[in-house]
């Protein structure tokens, strides 16, 4: 019997971690498993094992829709001279925090 | 060694052997996400051990206050028929099926069991049952989802997972066989006995078996008898396990690192 590598048997996914109430999921990392459930699981044991995570995302890695370095150019250059999008040209007063 | 102390210490040992059996899956999992995954409850299974190991010495010192023992002793310092796990735990892992039918079928056990010990009157057992459930928890679902997997996979996997049962059902029986440290445990109030553990643990693995298409099983009138670990009358395969895991500690007394 042919043994195929498991990368050609199951799927890649992508894990999403969320490290602590309020903040928002990052990408974590890689790996492979053979559905929703087990990537779950992997994700658990490869990714939270030292205490990183309190939820956690999968997505197979074929459904996320990427940017084409190619397009950098007229993608992102454009932003680099366009100062006055950034909300800094206001005086906030001392007592406004957080922004 | 009074029978309380016997108790704790086939805790102690079922969790070790165990533990000790996956950690040989280091390496060679099937992959590097599963290999994490036995390699973590390896490493849940040998907490749990230490935990059972250090109550169990801090008993046997008080009421002997003789030469003191330690966790390390217990675990790296007695001989085979001094050990009281399951036979079942001893076994070697054969293929990816049968590690994870022995894991099933254990973790099956102890998720009940922890769920009486949290009511211990032993306070420190409680509190280590307590611990250890959740963890018990998560092995208990990692495995049925493997046996579901695998049992109703491909006919490869399938036949492996009919073989792994056919190997290792002669040693359920055993879990549920009260010792003499169990009625102890029951009498004191302190552990509970095995064999009312018994038609629940039937009932949940018969109806993950059943879901994963493998053949459901019933109470074994044949069982190996001659064999009980618990008494510490063992399989050929425990000594070839110590012989490796205890090296060490007997090539090196006291070596630490």
């Amino acid at each position: 019997m042919e043994v195929k590598p498991h990368s050609e048997n199951w799927p890649l996914w992508e894990v999403f971690i969320r490290a602590r109430q309020g903040l928002d999921h990052k990408h974590a990392g890689s790996l492979y498993a053979a559905d929703a459930q087990m990537a779950i699981e992997n994700a658990r044991d490869v990714y939270t094992r030292r205490n990183e995570g309190i939820s956690i995302w999968v997505v197979e890695s074929k459904n996320i829709h990427a940017s084409n370095p190619d397009d950098a150019g007229e993608f992102f250059d454009p932003a680099n001279d366009k100062v006055y999008r950034h909300p800094s040209f206001y005086h906030l007063p001392e007592q406004v925090k957080n922004i | 060694m009074d029978l309380l102390s016997s108790y704790i210490i086939h805790q102690a040992d079922n969790a070790l052997i165990l533990g000790h059996r996956n950690s040989e899956w280091t390496g060679h999992g099937p992959i590097l996400e599963q290999d994490i995954a036995l390699s973590n409850i390896a490493l849940d299974l040998i907490g749990q051990a230490r935990n059972f190991y250090q109550l169990a010495a801090s008993r046997i010192n008080e009421l002997d206050p003789g030469e003191i023992i330690t966790e390390d002793d217990l675990a790296y310092l007695r001989d085979g028929n001094e050990f009281k796990n399951f036979i079942l735990l001893e076994q070697t892992n054969g293929d990816w099926a049968k590690t994870i039918l022995r894991q099933f079928y254990f973790s099956s056990f102890q998720l009940l069991q922890f769920r009486e010990l949290v009511k211990s009157q032993n306070t420190e057992l409680a509190a280590i049952s307590e611990k250890s459930v959740k963890e018990t928890r998560y092995h208990v679902k990692w495995s049925s989802e493997w046996v579901i997997r695998l049992g109703d996979g491909t006919s490869e996997s399938h036949s492996r997972m009919v073989s792994a049962q056919q190997d290792l059902n002669p040693y359920i029986a055993e879990m549920f066989t009260p010792a003499d440290f169990d009625y102890e445990a029951e009498s004191s109030r302190a552990g509970i006995l095995p064999d009312k553990l018994k038609e629940e643990w039937y009932q949940r693995v018969n109806r993950i078996l059943e879901i994963a298409t493998l053949p459901v099983i019933s109470e074994e009138k044949k069982t190996m008898q001659i064999l009980s670990g618990k008494n510490g009358v063992h399989s050929e395969h425990l000594g070839f396990l110590l012989a490796e895991m205890q090296f060490l500690q007997r090539a090196y007394p006291g070596c630490q690192w």
